[in-house]
């Protein structure tokens, strides 16, 4: 039974530096697993500098729950275990032997396992982290059962990958028997959504075992949130799981094949890069490679992820777990003479304010320059249009700074992520860093509700 | 602009902490950011911004501002030339389509200026020393909300005003108003109207009454705004309807004209600054309650067209940049319209059947101002229970149809 959803309200932010629709292979030496990437998981180091690892071998397990695992993306050694302040964990970097050598993992057919034996290979092989859960968007609990599970079939954000494209370069077997150990695993249905003016995916209409939703209208409509909440929302004690497409396709690969291969397409783009394009490469590697001689000018940010959601990683920094994509942006560290007095005509705004409202169909090169300093809370409907959720976005925020928590439950903590205030960031005119903020509050709950 | 930057950067430590001048940083950190857009970058979360920020956001109310503000320039000078030109024999009935031609319009205009710029003037000082004391003492950087305030206290003010009054009610509006509750963001009422409120109340003699309207009033000129002809329930000799649209009549300096203030809401409403909301509910309400007086019909007053009460005093300049306020308005979306909507009622009513308080905008909003967190309280608590609802409507669905 197909939904219909329309999303009203967004933003859609056009960028410079789309990538081209051509695939690299890359194979680089170096992959780096961050445990700090994950949300309440506290790690346990199970190898130490030197040892040889395959694709798949134990690197670091959760205090809290052994059984959750990160696992070497490549075969190799492990070269240098990087710790920060007060000892915490930040990189296991291993140099791969080029040889992608796997941990046998035995071929599971999934219509003959059970739900204890589907759950047991995922955790055994390191997979399990790409499934993620809502509330809080951590890694999902082994032992809930989700009331649904959503897989986001498109991308909105800016230069976003095409998912279309990335999905041309899998086959649909593959990703069905991924489909089908999800199935395993819920007892409600999986909801695949899509977007038919950013295209669908071929493999996705012959995809069985699913629900497909047509969702229409702005970023932030990819978001797995905004979706959770336009199909079935979350309220207390519910709990749904998330996955990308591409890690159905590598939980498919672990089950036909026996082996864990987490390589996938991802995307190099932005207005810094010389030459942006698709990449295949294994999940956590390392960005050297495609940022060496590809940079138009040093004083650029290389971020993995997107603009809105990315993290900062430094020029031989490491692509994250989930990330899909690697983005170089100009960097604003400048002074801007009279920057608020100006015409405009060229700075980006939701606004009206600059006249570059005159020109709408023109990209961007944004820089991160803040345009503006800290202020408190003076604009008000602001944030309704970018968030397309029946949420009050600045209340929300609010009822976390002064950490209500029964407030915050009633305002809808539950429903969102990080990611889904994203755009209220960007478009705030007092600056103020709503992600944090919903960061936050999420970290309160967790401890509170624990 | 490299000089100056490298002036700025060669200063710079004095400021900084440990500087010999870091009891100034405040104020150095105003005037660099004034000048300069700092060269912060994003450190967490997203990684680009919006360009626009409360500098800009503040300037664009500035701008919406200024065609109120040089209409009000020329018509102070208007009034004082017809009211001189009244006196003499045989120019009793002079209208300003006579006056413009008769004594030209510069001249006209310059005197305007003569008299308006010294109450901007000394607004801005007023209010902009007591945000850098404040922004000093506490050591945050200095906010742009006064930027606006300081142009509305000038434009809600009648032009006789004596300065000092402006400096005392100024200063009081931005302690009392702002800074005890912590500066721009935190206030409860608007400052700009607080300023306006504490000089009706603390000096009546010179902002009610029909002798404070126009500049250097001869004694013998009735100076009566159209607010208190009809007040005094002689609606026959208010201005024409065009008249008082136009704004060429007796009032407070920029609240006359509701052309201009139209204007300004174009531009308001057009950058998106400004909640169309609110401007629209407020008329809604006064049109609403001009209407339920003229169905009860008790005296003349209640009999004027409701849209009379649209252009005649300072209702136009409340709606558009009063209540607008975001700040010290409602902040939920329908809260805005039940906000608005109560000011016009209120100050219709309070214009009509009060007659203390010959106009009834200034206490309508303040009033409603404090009223603001009840209705969004009222706003999210009915939210709340929707949302629970919408949830499982949505979850019951999903069982049916899968």
């Amino acid at each position: 039974m197909t939904r219909i959803v329309k999303i009203k309200r967004g933003l859609n932010i056009k960028l410079k530096g789309e990538a081209e629709k051509q695939i690299e292979q890359i194979s680089p030496v170096l992959f780096s697993i961050q445990p700090s990437e994950f949300r309440v998981f506290n790690p346990r180091l199970l190898v130490s500098e030197g040892d040889v690892v395959q694709a798949g071998t134990p690197l670091v397990h959760d205090k809290r729950d052994e059984r959750i695992l990160l696992t070497s993306p490549v075969s190799g050694k492990v070269s240098t275990v990087i710790r920060g302040e007060k000892r915490k964990l930040e990189h296991i970097i291993i140099e791969s032997d080029q040889k992608n050598q796997s941990v046998d993992f035995r071929k599971v057919q999934p219509e003959n396992a059970d739900r204890q034996q589907i759950t047991e290979h995922l955790l055994k092989s390191g997979l399990w982290p790409v499934i993620r859960q809502r509330p809080f968007s951590i890694i999902a609990n082994p032992d809930e059962v989700p009331d649904a599970i959503f897989i986001s079939g498109f991308d909105t954000a800016p230069l976003a990958p095409d998912m279309v494209f990335v999905m041309q370069q899998y086959d649909l077997d593959t990703f069905q028997s991924g489909i089908d150990v999800l199935k395993k695993l819920t007892s409600g249905n999986i909801h695949l959504n899509v977007h038919p003016k950013s295209g669908i995916p071929e493999m996705f209409l012959q995809t069985k075992n699913v629900q497909i939703n047509q969702f229409y209208g702005l970023h932030p409509a990819s978001n797995v949130g905004i979706q959770i909440h336009h199909i079935r929302p979350v309220i207390k004690g519910d709990v749904i799981w998330y996955i990308d497409p591409q890690d159905v396709v590598a939980i498919g690969k672990l089950f036909s094949k026996g082996a864990l291969d987490r390589s996938k397409i991802f995307a190099c783009t932005g207005s810094e890069f010389e030459k942006t394009y698709y990449f295949k490469t294994i999940a956590c590697a390392s960005v050297s490679g495609i940022v060496k001689n590809n940079l138009k000018q040093e004083n650029a940010r290389i971020i993995s992820g997107n603009v809105l959601t990315g993290s900062t990683i430094s020029k031989d920094g490491f692509l994250g777990f989930y990330d899909k994509v690697v983005t170089a942006i100009p960097e604003g560290n400048y002074f801007e003479f009279f920057g608020w007095a100006a015409p405009g005509l060229k700075k980006f705004s939701l606004s009206r304010t600059y006249f570059s409202w005159l020109f709408r169909n023109r990209s961007y090169r944004l820089d991160t320059n803040k345009h503006g300093e800290l202020r408190a809370f003076v604009m008000t409907g602001e944030y309704e249009k970018v968030l397309p959720m029946d949420i009050m976005p600045v209340q929300l925020l609010k009822a976390i700074i002064v950490k209500d928590f029964e407030l915050m439950e009633q305002l809808g903590i539950y429903e969102v992520a990080e990611e889904d205030f994203a755009l209220c960031e960007v478009i705030c005119t007092s600056k103020i860093e709503s992600q944090s903020i919903v960061r936050e509050g999420i970290d309160f709950m967790i401890k509170e509700t624990n | 602009m490299k000089p100056l930057r490298k002036l700025l950067d060669t200063l710079k430590p004095n400021f900084q902490k440990g500087g010999k001048l870091y009891f100034l940083h405040s104020v150095f950190d105003g005037f660099e950011s004034f000048m300069f857009v700092p060269d912060h970058v994003t450190k967490r979360g997203t990684h680009i911004r919006d360009s626009i920020d409360l500098k800009r956001t503040m300037s664009m109310v500035i701008i919406a501002l200024i065609p109120a503000l040089l209409f009000g320039i020329f018509n102070v000078g208007v009034q004082y030339y017809l009211a001189q030109q009244k006196i003499i024999p045989g120019f009793e009935h002079i209208s300003w389509k006579e006056i413009i031609p008769l004594i030209g319009f510069w001249k006209i205009f310059f005197y305007g200026l003569l008299k308006v710029l010294p109450i901007i003037i000394v607004s801005y000082v007023a209010g902009l020393g007591v945000e850098f004391t404040f922004a000093q003492i506490r050591g945050h950087s200095i906010n742009e909300g006064f930027l606006v305030s300081g142009m509305l206290i000038p434009l809600v003010v009648p032009p006789d005003i004596p300065l000092w009054m402006v400096a005392v009610a100024t200063v009081f509006a931005v302690i009392f108003g702002k800074e005890v509750f912590g500066g721009t963001g935190m206030n409860i009422m608007n400052p700009a109207l607080l300023t306006r409120a504490f000089l009706f109340f603390a000096y009546p003699a010179q902002m009610s009454g029909d002798g404070v309207w126009i500049a250097n009033k001869p004694d013998v000129i009735s100076g009566a705004t159209p607010m208190s002809l009809a007040a005094a329930g002689n609606t026959e000799s208010l201005p024409s309807a065009m008249d008082m649209f136009l704004g060429f009549i007796p009032g407070s300096i920029g609240e006359t004209s509701t052309l201009a203030i139209l204007l300004g809401a174009v531009i308001l409403l057009y950058t998106g600054i400004g909640s169309f909301r609110i401007m629209f509910s407020t008329v809604a309400g006064g049109l609403f309650m001009g209407w339920i007086l003229n169905l009860v019909g008790a005296n003349e007053y209640m009999l004027i067209p409701s849209w009379y009460h649209l252009i005649i005093g300072g209702f136009a300049f409340g709606a558009i940049f009063m209540a607008t306020d975001p700040v010290s308005a409602a902040q939920t979306a329908k809260g805005k319209l039940i906000y608005g909507f109560l000011i016009g009622v209120f100050a219709v009513i309070i214009r009509v059947l009060n007659p203390a308080y010959p106009e009834g905008m200034m206490l309508a909003i303040l009033f409603m101002n404090v009223m603001a967190p009840l209705i969004d309280h009222y706003i999210i608590q009915s939210h709340i229970r929707h949302r629970t609802k919408r949830a499982l409507q949505l979850r019951n669905k999903l069982s049916v149809t899968s």
